[in-house]
């Protein structure tokens, strides 16, 4: 029975004959560019160490990132890459046992011809690799919540507001009650704005006290309009926010999901059920059974905050996420100073493989 | 073998904690000069006495080099990740009262709660480029307080004293920080948000649930019955 050390290479290799081109990355990164993508959460979950040169650097809690990075510098178009080696993250609780290091193989593809062939084969190169053993697929799209936020019947800054924490699933929840005027936070954003009444913005602020720090004055009177224009906003729908939560806990076969979301009859929608759709068929296409295949319309929300469209992961009874993966078309933007390509990638953890591989 | 008591060395809190223990049968004492970090036990048997800094308590009890420890639950869940696998809280003391909050500037008329917070955060940084710094010690606390209230676009700076004055330096937009009052942070201009505070801290016995017990059952077993203190399950068992 192989190591964990054996399946690494036996991936690699995998992903090696599949056309990527094996690639590194430092373990130290600079820390100033994972907290500005993932705030500071990511300091409970990565490991800050100071250098007298360089600054705040943290030891890389993935590979995405620097691997990106490296393609928005030098590469060519499409491209394919893959890596090993260990990843670090912080782990809180002592008593659940998560390895604090562990290897991840990864495999990640950039390509502006067709999203839905390169998620399939993403999808179905992770899949491949682990045929045989004792793991549960789940998909998910958060190109679809996304979709259904901006077809939402709410002003641009209720959208905006949502969009932004599509990613933390309780203050997505909040939030959206409070749209609709009821809960603790729409009580006390009444009481605030009913505070604020009528005044100019500078007679409140110099009475309550002197402007103090770098946040201005402007800044202060500016969120007041805001207050006050949101104030005079009407509720959102009770409807909408039902088909909203409708959509937040679909969970069934993928091919059956497209169907549901279908018959939800939301025009915002159509684009990103079309790429679903194709997404699909690419998958039949490359051999998965996408009438089978689970969907969770929340799955991917929980996790890293770079996920944008097609997400999946593979469950294992027991143990840590076997493999995960997603489509990340905006952290390329952010990180390409500009330019962007659409990517897709994925990694595997040959310790739980072998952990699997193990028990058979 | 006895069983190590660690209680604050100086100050208020050790005199609270005298008081405390004292109003039930147990006199601690400081031993000979006022500089002398040694003191005797009367009314508990085979109980020693270790004063340290309460700063220290928390490490101490989760290195199992005391038994009990008595300190602020701040500084314990603070410093002590994943602190119930630490240590056990045994009793809260009555003293010591301190609430961790968030502050910010009285003039942001716009901002009471959390959920504002989080709103003048995502206009900051569109504005200025960076996240929101909200000065504090308490990194663990405040991290998992926002992470839990899904709050984003701020980030926290090290402040290890005089913090209420970073808003005014300009090396902070906001605070998180102790207080029993609030009088020094309205002296400052600022004022704290609207809800609970990220921790209502006050005095607390904790167990090290690391600490050898095996040879400490008996003190243990006569200083809870003593002080009143009932005894949580598997504590001095199996170890």
């Amino acid at each position: 029975m192989p190591g964990a050390e054996a399946i690494t290479a036996r991936l690699a290799q995998r992903f090696r004959d599949a056309g990527a081109v094996p690639v590194a990355a430092d373990i130290l990164q600079p820390a100033d560019t994972l907290l500005d993508l993932y705030g500071e959460d990511i300091r409970a979950r990565a490991y800050v160490t100071a250098d007298p040169v360089a600054g705040e650097l943290m030891l890389r809690p993935d590979f995405t990132v620097p691997v990106v990075q490296a393609h928005m510098r030098a590469g060519a178009e499409p491209a394919r890459y893959t890596y090993a080696g260990p990843v670090f993250r912080k782990q809180d609780s002592g008593a659940s046992g998560r390895a604090r290091e562990y290897v991840q193989v990864g495999y990640e593809l950039f390509d502006r011809t067709d999203p839905a062939a390169a998620d399939a084969e993403v999808f179905a190169l992770i899949a491949g690799a682990l045929d045989g053993l004792p793991v549960r697929a789940v998909t998910g799209d958060i190109g679809v919540l996304k979709a259904a936020v901006a077809g939402l019947p709410l002003p641009a800054p209720r959208r905006v507001a949502l969009m932004r924490h599509i990613w933390r699933p309780a203050r997505f929840r909040a939030l959206l009650e409070r749209f609709t005027g009821r809960g603790p936070l729409a009580a006390a954003r009444a009481a605030l704005v009913d505070r604020l009444g009528n005044a100019a913005p500078d007679a409140l602020i110099d009475a309550a006290g002197p402007v103090i720090g770098t946040r201005s004055r402007a800044e202060i009177a500016a969120r007041i309009d805001a207050l006050r224009a949101d104030a005079a906003e009407p509720p959102l729908p009770a409807d909408d926010l039902e088909r909203m939560e409708a959509l937040l806990a679909l969970a069934c076969p993928a091919r059956a999901a497209l169907d549901r979301l279908a018959a939800l009859d939301w025009p915002a929608l159509a684009p990103a059920l079309d790429r679903l759709g194709r997404r699909l068929d690419a998958l039949d296409a490359c051999g998965i059974d996408t009438a089978a295949l689970p969907f969770q319309a929340s799955f991917g929300r929980s996790t890293m905050e770079y996920y944008d469209g097609f997400v999946f992961g593979f469950e294992a009874e027991g143990l840590p996420p076997v493999a995960s993966g997603g489509r990340y078309d905006a952290l390329t933007a952010v990180l390409g100073q500009g330019r962007a390509i659409p990517a897709v990638g994925g990694v595997i953890r040959p310790a739980v493989v072998a952990a699997l591989e193990g028990r058979a | 073998m006895t069983l190590a008591l660690g209680v604050p060395s100086k100050g208020r809190l050790m005199e609270r904690t005298f008081d405390w223990f004292g109003a039930r049968g147990v006199t601690l004492r400081r031993a000979g000069a006022e500089r002398e970090y040694a003191g005797t036990v009367d009314g508990a048997p085979g109980v020693r006495l270790v004063l340290l800094s309460a700063s220290e308590i928390p490490r101490e009890l989760a290195a199992g080099r005391i038994h009990l420890g008595v300190t602020g639950s701040d500084l314990v869940l603070e410093q002590l990740a994943d602190w119930h696998a630490h240590v056990a809280a045994l009793a809260p003391m009555g003293f010591g009262h301190a609430d961790l909050v968030i502050a910010v500037p009285a003039a942001w008329v716009d901002v009471d709660t959390l959920d504002d917070l989080d709103a003048a955060a995502a206009a900051f940084r569109a504005r200025h480029g960076h996240r929101l710094r909200i000065a504090t010690k308490y990194h663990r606390l405040v991290r998992d307080h926002l992470r839990a209230h899904g709050v984003a676009d701020y980030q926290l700076v090290d402040s290890q004293g005089a913090t209420e004055g970073t808003v005014r330096n300009a090396t902070a937009e906001a605070v998180a920080d102790i207080t029993s009052s609030g009088a020094t942070l309205r002296d400052n201009h600022l004022k704290v948000l609207a809800g609970p505070p990220v921790h209502a801290s006050q005095a607390t016995l904790f167990a090290a649930r690391a600490a050898e017990w095996s040879q400490a059952t008996a003190p243990l077993a006569a200083l809870a019955a003593k002080l009143g203190v009932e005894l949580p399950e598997g504590l001095a068992e199996g170890r």
